[in-house]
């Protein structure tokens, strides 16, 4: 099989990033602890530029024998990609050389899983899929337990391997059941069994179900979350940033298109699991969060639920229903990434604290702090005029134009719920009295990371049509 | 018309405010006197500004007068569409009056945090005037759902002892009710493909069955706005918890976005809806009068008993609003403005003495009279104002949404006016435990009347309430060919769906 040159352009930004990552892996080698600093500046830097290289210029198309695919809706999910990994490298300096624990591993780490992220976003082949997650999650599983002193650390890395492969061998066993039933791994061939109805349907289902528990693992949805709050709260914080952002994105891009490329025929099976992990999710993402202590463990049930609400928009298998996948993602990313950097922010004494009593009376001691947390809590609650709102709005509409009319009322109510612990960490902020103050925090990168998804926060609730705009051009990529 | 957007200058002037607020900087001191001008100042000018509305507003024109019209987010057909009839004309008055009003009442009593309040007021004065203003359903709701946060900030950082609790409340209450709205909304939008409101009146055409759904989903939202028996029980907590201006705002604006949520959605755009579940808000309304009256009667506490009475009255204007006669309908709006500009004031009554002695527990007053003459004649003013006396606004409204529902239905009208006979004694009840009577407390004998600052509070509610009882045509007038319209609309569209059901 000869790959032609236009295969090599289409990949040229995971290439690069690929050869840089390996670049910067032999500095580091050669020249040992020294070269932490300097690498982990050039990964962010490099992670950059391939979110520009993904754009100039901008290519379609699909390469090395239809494994590998890009359109808009992949491209705009490699950049969201590319821009949460290379600010949460950015925010892991001061955690990583506070705790003696800054090696230039890390980074470079974090670059091979965002390429699996890639790799995984633009997969045409159930093989090419696999690969792809697999490379993400390797590198994922070795980064939660970089603390390797911590014992925390290391029982959520653990945690993660364990279950991560429970999940890899689900997805992979459906792997190879649609392989046997519809004679192909390649989402063209899945897609043409599929629509000419020859293959067996109730082995590709059970595939198609395999698969979706695979898929749904990495995103944490119910009733495949378990994981998410131990690993939440034991990985060290950038990492928790890192895993909330990233992965995230692109397990439910794989998860779009899978479900509405190859398996679009079989719409109607997967729509209702899809529909019972989001319900699902909505509900414990918000019943299981109102009584936790820990800002990290309130996070990881604060995802679930937003996961829940971005399965709805894909459950509503429309185009509208895309557009507000991606519309919401983005909108996650802004505030996930605001949450986690003020997270960082919090310390006493010099020692990082992540209680919610911890911001006690947080509005009088570090107002500015206060106020972005406010409003990433009240964007996360949905609350207009807020950013969230509009994300959640959009969702809602899909879901209400695909006649998802009971999950989209348990998904309002639900909202309810969760607005609760949103509003408990304001009222920790603003009602309560301060007890110990924290740390003035020192300029550095997740104070600067906390005002710009402030402002971004703020831009987005006034002015959501532009990232309308993206969402609905990416779409396109699916319908075109 | 204006060649300029006067709506959207109201409506985002307090914003200009709040930024000027949070950038002053300085010693505590300075940044406190420079916040309360700025704030006062900025919501005097937003004031005046609003008066230009009524100067400028066509009487004649039932339609919306000053529209503007943008696209917002046109990938979701959402557009920022504002505009004001003579439904909405008066209630952005109240908004912007109120505003400063509570502003000046908290010049001393409010001493924490005082830049954080004055921000917090005009940001909610910006979500209030532009949901009263708003003619997109998405934007309406985007203002209707905004107010929370600076709500639920005023009480919760100002409240008194139990305002967390009352924060909370108040805040997921409202939120419950509201996101079925939001449901209601975009089924809307689903339908039309746009969220614009002025279409959504014309085109707006639902099956029966989903007008039903939609109403209750509605219904949700606004009935706990209003609030409406048995879905009250967040309005004396909050009340009682908030500072004095916040119960001002709450009593004299926020209940009346339910009001006017029901006459400018429920109503126009889901009228069988409407008509088949008329009974279902008399009844309700009825016992929230009767009932409230009587829980009102017994209150130890002098906020709590002003905010049953506000479900009381508010009880007068949801059967007004739902008698869709004319007289009805204007009724219920002149007792939704006249129970804002009353209640506001009691509850400012009650913030005179509560600065003074920090308690708002009735049995602790008694014989103010004797030290406080002017207290005691504003306090009588409203207290009167509240019962009903002719002469007075509180009279107006009732006796129209009474003879609209005497028109309509004998048992509702008798049963309503009830109300006014329980209304009258728990207001004079309360007015001679706190004001006459021998003063006999120690605590009390040293009491100061009211200064100028208080003066100046009082002053407009009172005349404005005196204006509106004795010479109501001006502001009925206005509102006359909006009423007009919605009634008739109304009615048009039952007859039609009559003669559509026949065979």
């Amino acid at each position: 099989m000869v790959i032609g040159l236009e295969s090599w352009t289409l990949a040229r930004p995971e290439l690069f990033l690929a050869a840089v990552t390996a670049l910067l892996l032999i500095y580091g080698v050669v020249r040992g602890e020294a070269a932490t600093v300097f690498v982990s500046v050039a990964t962010s830097l490099a992670l950059l530029v391939t979110a520009v290289l993904l754009f100039v210029p901008y290519r379609e198309g699909t390469a090395f024998a239809s494994l590998f695919i890009v359109d808009r809706l992949t491209t705009t999910m490699k950049a969201l990609v590319l821009v949460g990994a290379a600010i949460t490298v950015l925010m892991s300096r001061a955690y990583f050389e506070h705790a003696k624990a800054w090696r230039f591993e890390y980074p470079l780490l974090v670059a091979l899983a965002t390429l699996g992220m890639m790799l995984m976003i633009s997969a045409n082949d159930l093989m090419a899929l696999y690969v792809g997650l697999e490379l993400q999650s390797l590198a994922l599983y070795v980064v939660a337990a970089f603390q390797r002193d911590s014992v925390r650390s290391t029982e959520a890395g653990v945690k993660y391997f364990v279950l991560g492969s429970v999940a890899s061998g689900m997805l992979l066993f459906g792997a190879s059941l649609i392989y046997g039933f519809c004679g192909g791994t390649a989402f063209v061939e899945i897609s043409k069994a599929l629509i000419d109805g020859r293959s067996g349907e109730i082995g590709t289902v059970i595939g198609l179900v395999f698969v979706v528990a695979g898929l749904a693992f990495k995103v944490s949805a119910v009733p495949f979350h378990m994981w998410t709050p131990d690993v939440y709260e034991g990985a060290p914080t950038p990492v928790t940033a890192l895993f909330a952002v990233a992965p995230k994105i692109a397990a439910m891009s794989l998860l779009v298109s899978v479900l509405m490329g190859p398996f679009k025929p079989l719409f109607a099976q997967w729509q209702q699991i899809i529909v019972v992990a989001s319900v699902l999710s909505m509900a414990l993402g918000a019943f299981a969060a109102l009584r936790q202590q820990n800002i990290k463990r309130l996070m990881a049930y604060s995802s679930i639920g937003n996961v829940g609400y971005i399965l709805l928009g894909l459950a509503a298998g429309s185009e509208k229903g895309i557009q507000a996948v991606v519309f919401y993602l983005a909108i996650y990313l802004v505030m996930t990434l605001g949450v986690f950097a003020t997270i960082l922010l919090m310390k006493r004494r010099d020692i990082m604290v992540e209680g919610v009593n911890d911001l006690a009376g947080l509005g009088r001691t570090h107002p500015m702090m206060a106020f972005a947390l406010l409003l990433f809590m009240f964007s996360l609650a949905g609350i207009p005029p807020l950013a969230g709102f509009w994300g959640k709005l959009y969702i809602f509409i899909a879901a209400v134009e695909a006649r998802l009319y009971v999950p989209a009322v348990l998904g309002v109510l639900a909202s309810v719920v969760a607005s609760y612990y949103y509003l408990r960490i304001v009222k920790v902020m603003y009602f309560d009295e301060p007890t110990e103050a924290l740390d003035q925090p020192v300029f550095g990168v997740n104070r600067v990371v906390a005002f710009a998804a402030a402002i971004l926060v703020a831009v987005f609730s006034l002015a959501p049509q532009p990232l309308s705009v993206v969402a609905t051009a990416a779409a396109k990529g699916l319908f075109p | 018309m204006t060649s300029w957007p006067i709506l959207s200058l109201i409506t985002f002037l307090p914003l200009v405010g709040a930024l000027f607020c949070l950038i002053v900087n300085g010693p505590k001191e300075a940044v406190e006197r420079n916040c309360r001008s700025v704030a006062l100042v900025t919501s005097i000018v937003t004031f005046l500004i609003s008066l230009l509305l009524w100067a400028r507003f066509d009487a004649t024109k039932a339609g919306f007068q000053f529209e503007e019209k943008m696209d917002w987010v046109p990938a979701l057909g959402i557009g920022y569409h504002m505009g004001i009839d003579g439904i909405s004309l008066f209630f952005v008055l109240l908004s912007t009056l109120l505003t400063p009003i509570c502003i000046l009442a908290s010049w001393q009593s409010v001493h924490v945090r005082v830049k954080e309040y004055m921000i917090a007021f005009l940001v909610l004065e910006t979500f209030m005037v532009g949901m009263f203003c708003a003619l997109d359903l998405a934007l309406f709701y985007v203002f209707f759902e905004g107010v929370l946060i600076p709500m639920f900030l005023i009480i919760g950082v100002w409240g008194g002892p139990r305002r967390v609790y009352a924060a909370f409340k108040f805040f997921l209450y409202t939120l419950l009710g509201s996101v079925l709205m939001l449901l209601a909304i975009i089924a809307i939008y689903w339908q039309l493909g746009t969220s614009d409101l002025v279409v959504a009146m014309e085109r707006l055409q639902l099956p029966f069955q989903w007008q039903c759904y939609l109403w209750l989903a509605f219904f949700a939202s606004f009935a706990v706005k209003v609030p409406m028996w048995p879905v009250h029980t967040w309005l004396p907590d909050a009340h009682v918890e908030a500072p004095t201006a916040g119960s001002v705002i709450l009593a004299g604006v926020l209940l009346k976005m339910g009001g006017y949520g029901f006459l400018r959605l429920s109503i126009p755009l889901l009228p069988e809806a409407t008509q088949y579940f008329a009974p279902l808000i008399f009844g309700l309304s009825i016992v929230a009068v009767i009932y409230t009256s009587l829980v009102a009667l017994v209150q130890e506490d002098m906020k709590k008993l002003i905010a049953y009475s506000s479900v009381a009255h508010m009880g007068f204007v949801t059967i007004g609003a739902f008698i869709l006669n004319i007289q009805g309908v204007q009724g219920s709006l002149f007792q939704m403005l006249s129970h804002g500009i009353v209640s506001a004031a009691l509850f400012l009554c009650v913030g005179v003495v509560y600065d003074r002695m920090h308690t708002r527990e009735i049995a602790a007053y008694g014989g103010l009279v004797h030290r406080m003459p002017r207290y005691a004649f504003t306090f009588m003013v409203f207290t009167l104002a509240s019962v009903g006396l002719p002469g007075l606004s509180g009279f107006v409204g009732e006796f129209l949404v009474l003879v609209g529902a005497f028109k309509a239905n004998t048992w509702v009208a008798t049963l309503a006016a009830t109300g006014l006979i329980l209304g009258a004694a728990y207001a004079l009840w309360l007015y001679r435990k706190i004001i006459f009577g021998e003063l006999t407390k120690e605590s009390l004998k040293g009491i100061l009347d009211m200064n100028r600052r208080e003066i100046a509070v009082f002053l407009p509610l009172l005349l404005l309430s005196l204006w509106m009882g004795v010479y109501p045509a001006s502001f009925l007038d206005p509102m006359a060919a909006s009423v007009d319209k919605l009634v008739g609309d109304y009615q048009a569209a039952i007859k039609l769906a009559r003669t559509a059901a026949l065979p």
